[in-house]
């Protein structure tokens, strides 16, 4: 065990896992955060808490980790490296090892530009694979990124993640292998729509080998409506969504069902190919779709491992 | 070279209006190669800003030199004359060029007229692209000789990230993707392996982030 | 202000390309075809001769309007000269703009040499437009100076 983390734990058992995603609010409001973490406690086994998110000032997610912990519900802190250098990723790092955070999420980050405050400086001091060296380092080498010993270390189970539908395709296979040798134990990925192209990059994982070195979460979520989807299609940096999903939300009477329906066919559909060793559902600003979600899909009860 | 572009002509007006004789001074190095500061530039915005003026009932003349560098002290040196006559200089250079002007001549006032942008080159008739962010270690190498620090959005050395699509980046799809750039070019020259290897986090003490630089050349006077 | 428009006389500059709008005015000349007096023809060897410091320096000499007349688009006798002169209009009108005094007053126009009764046309239409506009302001300043002294 790297950090005894109940997602840790879930998966070197064996067990199919289940991680959501919880986004901090725009505001400090505590309570925001409280209420997705009952909506979503005891139907995953972590829960994703974004690092401002498009590069929108959201809380703090090493605040909203707590805050999230405190309820019973294990948190997957985000961190990127848009706006925080060395120094201060470390820091945060340390705090948050200190606060009982043990998940941690490995990103280089949205650019600035895509966000509320695009004047902002961005920083890049590291992208995300050296940030994973680096927490991996802190973590089995007792060591600064500068080389410095520490008396006690942060022990993080380190995550990455991936993105099956970004260009060059043959080569993002090849940057996922640099995350694992950088020491990330876990891979979540984009949302999938199109399970035919997450099918043949997966082939490529299993071909160099590194589902037997992660464990890899599919990354899946339901639409709202075909106009979402839409927007996902055309507007959304790195998403991939086939036509017929369009068409499919379009045509339906209730959508929200239908997207529903769509999300629990994808999750069928992923956890049939090898090498996919859980989800990760990403129902943003619409948590509560995520009991129904892993219920249907026969999720439930999630494992309890001491 | 060094890639600039005209200040939008309000805020011109704007830094030249509580002066009187102005001297417009270009520089017919890089930036006159992108068409910011060469004799034609430099006629063009004096040509509006003796129209604005008048109009504007403002006083006084409105002078022009170029010279060939801006940024040396030998040839700046030799604008004195007509500095003398002016209680502003619009400079026409790059920023270099404009601290060159404030320093050499420490009672007059050099403004910019130029927004200096970036170490670049032109792609096509009127088009210019940023290549270099003089990062103080070079690493074009590494990288089939497309600068990741540059031309990557995120500045990444182990890229390209998720947004990456079709070639263009996520911040904008005018912009290439850096690194699909970089990995083009390296499976051209059957380098790919070299992307296998994690590149390390770079030490930006060589950057700006190490403070204000300067090079010493022990041959140089010699 | 409209005592002013009324006696305003606009001086207009015309530049002119020798293949096409030079001739043509040679021509209405000689077909007695009338054309107001307010318009100073230049003569260029090629419209694509126009530089953008002539239209301005035209302007700085207190020209009310200015336009360049070239062949039509696709006959130009070194090829692209007009659409040069075009786009160099096109980026006097913005500077013009900037300043204050007014794209509107700069245009460009195309014709050929056999058109003496649409070169006619031209320097009535721009005179009309420029009489409508108004002085330039920048001599619109000196007239009111002028009338305080
Ligand atoms: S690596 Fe550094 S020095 Fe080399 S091109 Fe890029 S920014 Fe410039
Ligand atoms: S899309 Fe390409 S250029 Fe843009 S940030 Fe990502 S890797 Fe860099």
């Amino acid at each position: 065990m790297k950090s005894g983390s109940n997602l840790e734990k879930v998966l070197s058992s064996g067990h199919f896992a289940v991680t959501a995603e919880l986004g901090p609010p725009k505001s400090c409001d505590p309570e925001v955060v409280e209420k997705k973490a009952e909506i979503l406690k005891g139907f995953a086994d972590a829960v994703n808490i974004t690092d401002n998110q498009t590069a929108i000032v959201r809380t703090s997610s090493i605040a909203t980790g707590v805050i999230v912990a405190r309820k019973g519900l294990e948190p997957v802190v985000q961190m990127t490296c848009r706006d925080r250098n060395r120094i201060a990723i470390q820091s945060d790092l340390l705090g948050a090892a200190a606060l009982g955070i043990k998940n941690l999420l490995c990103l280089t980050g949205d650019h600035q530009s895509c966000g509320n405050h695009p004047q902002a400086r961005g920083v890049f001091d590291l992208d995300a694979i050296q940030l994973i060296d680096m927490v991996r380092r802190m973590r089995d080498e007792k060591k600064f990124q500068c080389g410095e010993e520490m008396s006690v270390e942060p022990r993080f189970f380190i995550g990455a993640a991936a993105n099956p539908f970004a260009d060059p395709f043959e080569f993002q296979v090849i940057r996922l292998a640099k995350k694992v040798t950088a020491g990330a134990e876990f891979i979540q990925t984009q949302l999938i729509y199109n399970v035919e192209k997450f099918a043949r990059w997966m082939k490529m994982v299993r071909e160099m080998g590194l589902h037997e070195k992660t464990y890899i979460l599919a990354g899946v979520g339901p639409i709202k409506s075909a106009g979402a989807a839409r927007y996902m299609k055309n507007k959304v940096a790195g998403m991939d969504v086939p036509g017929e999903i369009v068409e499919r939300l379009q045509a339906a009477s209730d959508p929200k069902a239908e997207g529903i329906k769509l999300c629990l066919d994808i999750i069928e559909q992923v956890r049939a190919i090898e090498g996919v060793a859980g989800i990760h559902i990403m129902a943003i600003e619409w948590e509560s779709a995520v009991p129904e979600i892993a219920e249907r899909a026969g999720l439930l009860p999630r494992p309890q491992i001491d | 070279m060094i890639i600039a572009d005209r200040k939008p002509f309000e805020e011109i007006k704007e830094l030249t209006s509580k002066a009187k004789n102005i001297l417009i001074a270009g520089c017919d190095s890089c930036v006159a190669v992108c068409l910011a500061s060469g004799e034609k530039e430099v006629a063009v915005l004096a040509s509006e800003l003796r129209m604005q003026r008048k109009m504007d009932g403002l006083e006084g003349e409105i002078e022009e030199i170029v010279n060939v560098r801006q940024c040396e002290n030998e040839y700046v040196d030799a604008m004195r004359d007509k500095v003398e006559k002016a209680d502003l200089i619009l400079s026409m250079a790059c920023g270099v060029g404009v601290q060159t002007l404030a320093e050499r001549f420490p009672d007059k006032l050099a403004y910019p007229a130029l927004n200096t942008k970036f170490m670049g080159r032109p792609v096509e008739p009127g088009v210019w692209k940023e290549n270099c962010e003089g990062c103080g270690h070079c690493i074009l190498h590494l990288t089939g000789g497309i600068c990741p620090v540059a031309r990557c959005s995120k500045s990444m050395l182990n890229g390209p990230c998720g947004g990456s699509q079709g070639g263009k980046c996520e911040v904008d799809p005018e912009i290439d993707c850096g690194w699909q750039l970089i990995y083009d070019r390296l499976s051209r020259l059957g380098q790919l392996d070299a992307l296998v290897e994690i590149m390390l986090s770079k030490d930006w003490s060589t950057s700006w982030s190490g403070g204000p630089r300067r090079v010493i050349k022990e041959s140089a006077g010699v | 202000m409209n005592q002013i428009t009324e006696d305003f006389e606009p001086q207009i500059v015309a530049f002119c390309c020798r293949y096409c709008a030079y001739a043509a005015a040679d021509l209405a000349g000689s077909s007695r075809i009338q054309y107001p007096p307010n318009v100073k023809i230049v003569l260029l060897p090629c419209s694509g001769k126009v530089d953008e410091l002539y239209l301005l320096k035209a302007f700085e000499a207190e020209a009310d309007g200015v336009y360049v007349a070239g062949c039509l688009e696709g006959t130009c006798h070194f090829l692209t000269g007009n659409l040069r002169a075009k786009k160099r209009v096109q980026y006097v009108k913005s500077l013009l703009d900037e300043v204050g005094i007014g794209g509107e007053r700069l245009e460009m126009y195309n014709l050929s040499s056999a058109e003496g009764q649409r070169f006619a046309e031209i320097a009535r239409e721009m005179t009309e437009r420029i009489r409508a506009l108004g002085p330039s302001p920048l001599n619109q300043r000196k007239s009111k100076e002028g009338a305080i002294k």
